[in-house]
């Protein structure tokens, strides 16, 4: 490569005086000075969550109001800090949903373990649990901080469902193939 | 003196104090402000009293622009833990604040900052102490400053507080002279007269009004001075964060370290003032005269305050634009650069104005 030799001028004595860059400087600052402030006011202002943010997990239902949880336990087995907890439980037969045979008791997220690494909403089968855009959390005991399945539904609240796959099976066994 | 008399130079003089405290406390949050305007931030726009910070309109505007934050900052350096640690030498930590402190609370004495006419029809300065010695007993008092400096870093007896007294006796030494030299034409121009209300006087009746068209060299070499005197950027050699901590008062905490910051603004005010008072012609306007009465006398009063808070505001916009000089830097620049530019400068007003008189 060639080697480009930058000339080095002396100073002018304009520059060595070093008052016209003063002046210069000052005119800098002094448009900075002019310029909105650009500060998020964070309690009172939040800032745009991205999509795909993966804040708190959190459990949700479907539009029809079913909780999606099957409690499968992936989730709890894939959990790197182990902070999920399911205690499974049954469906009553009297139940339009009994077919689906199981749903959790009850869930923890221990929020104190959770590291938001997102394999919990990767593994699940039933797109049950979702890093939703949570991002700040605070409780005054470690108790507090450990969310019961009924905390954890009201976070995470209904998303959108394309599938309605309990339905569909339904459907598909009361038309007599199932599989 | 009478009771009356007496009781009325107290009232002017307490009056004076906590207009000069006041500023002080104020030219702190306008520091802050400024800060943030420059870097984007909104600056301090929490801090609420309770009954005022209430009111419906007007108290959140006045939350906003950050009005009760000296309160704040003033009650906190007060309620502090006010420690006195075992190594320093204690007289003389105790001491030293004060002495930083207190020159520039009596500089303002003599500080004229208004005018009115009086009952024999004549124009008299509003000040405290009218001394025809005034800019004398400014430049010897204010320098005093320094010591508290000095001896606060000395009592510390810690290494970064020592290196910073040293550097602002060194520097205070410097720039003195370079100040001083830069004067002197100032006060052969308008005959010789120390006192500023007389130098203010004499600037009114100037074509252009001000003393800063005639000598720009002196105001520019007076203003570079006044900054290392009042050890702001880019001359804050004795506290140079970046390699002293904090320089003479790193050891210093609560109402003491509250003392310095506070005494530090007020140099900077009444250095402001007394630029003001000497190149921009105090509380007068050019071609203007004001007539008499309470009223103008409250108007040249506001005048030269707006005037003193432009130069405290270009104090403020220096500091965040400019780096501070290395220490060498600032030596080279007060020995071999200002106080030669000085010197020259006074011999050239000296011919000038001894050819004015000549024809």
């Amino acid at each position: 490569m060639a080697i480009k030799v930058v000339e080095r001028k002396p100073l002018s004595l304009a520059e060595r005086t070093y008052l016209p860059q003063i002046i210069g400087g000052l005119g800098i600052t002094m448009k900075n000075m002019l310029k909105p402030a650009v500060t998020l006011e964070y309690p009172d202002e939040r800032p745009d969550i991205p999509e795909g943010y993966r804040g708190v997990p959190t459990l949700v239902k479907d539009p029809k109001g079913r909780e999606k949880c099957v409690s499968c336990q992936l989730c709890e087995f894939v959990c790197p800090p182990k902070a999920i907890r399911i205690t499974p439980g049954g469906i009553e037969e009297s139940s339009d949903e009994a077919h689906v045979e199981k749903a959790p008791e009850e869930f923890e997220i221990n929020m104190l373990r959770c590291i938001y690494c997102g394999y919990c909403q990767e593994v699940c089968p039933e797109e049950a649990i979702w890093l939703q855009n949570i991002f700040s959390l605070n409780g005054l005991s470690r108790e507090e901080l450990v969310f019961k399945k009924k905390k954890l539904y009201e976070l995470g609240g209904t998303l959108p469902d394309d599938h309605f796959k309990w339905d569909k099976k339904k459907k598909a066994e009361e038309a007599g193939n199932a599989h | 003196m009478d009771l009356i008399q007496f009781i009325w130079l107290v009232t002017k003089a307490v009056l004076m104090i906590s207009v000069v405290m006041g500023c002080s406390a104020y030219a702190v949050l306008m520091e802050r402000k400024v800060a943030a305007a420059i870097q984007w931030r909104p600056g301090p726009n929490r801090t609420q009293i309770p009954i005022f910070g209430g009111l419906p309109v007007i108290g959140p505007i006045l939350t906003r622009l950050g009005i009760f934050q000296p309160a704040a900052d003033g009650l906190k350096f007060l309620f502090k833990e006010d420690p006195l640690p075992k190594h320093v030498n204690q007289f003389y930590y105790v001491l030293a604040p004060l002495v930083a402190f207190i020159p520039a609370m009596t500089t303002m004495t003599v500080m004229p900052f208004g005018s009115y006419v009086n009952e024999a029809g004549e124009v008299a300065p509003l000040v405290l102490a009218n001394l025809d010695i005034g800019i004398l007993f400014i430049l010897a008092v204010s320098s005093l400053g320094v010591y508290g400096i000095v001896l606060g870093g000395w009592a510390s007896n810690s290494k970064f507080p020592f290196l910073g007294g040293i550097r602002a006796s060194a520097q205070m030494i410097s720039y003195e002279l370079a100040m001083g030299m830069s004067l002197l034409p100032v006060f052969m121009w308008f005959g010789g007269s120390l006192n500023l209300f007389d130098i203010v006087q004499g600037q009114a009746d100037l074509l252009l009004g001000w003393t800063i068209f005639y000598q720009p060299l002196s105001a520019l070499i007076f203003l570079v001075a006044l900054f290392a005197e009042t050890n702001r950027l880019p001359f804050d050699m004795p506290e140079s964060e970046t390699d002293l901590v904090a320089g003479f008062n790193t050891e210093y905490g609560a109402f003491k370290f509250g003392l310095f910051f506070v005494g530090e603004y007020a140099h900077i005010i009444i250095g402001s003032g007394v630029f003001t008072l000497l190149f921009l012609g105090g509380w007068t306007l050019p071609g203007i005269t004001l007539p008499g009465g309470a009223f103008w006398a409250v108007v040249s009063v506001l005048i030269f305050f707006v005037k003193v808070l432009a130069l405290v505001f270009f104090f403020m916009w220096i500091r965040w634009t400019l780096p501070r000089f290395r220490y060498d830097q600032v030596m080279k620049l007060g020995w071999q650069r200002l106080l030669p530019l000085a010197i020259a400068n006074l011999v050239f007003y000296a011919i000038v104005i001894a050819l004015i008189e000549q024809f």
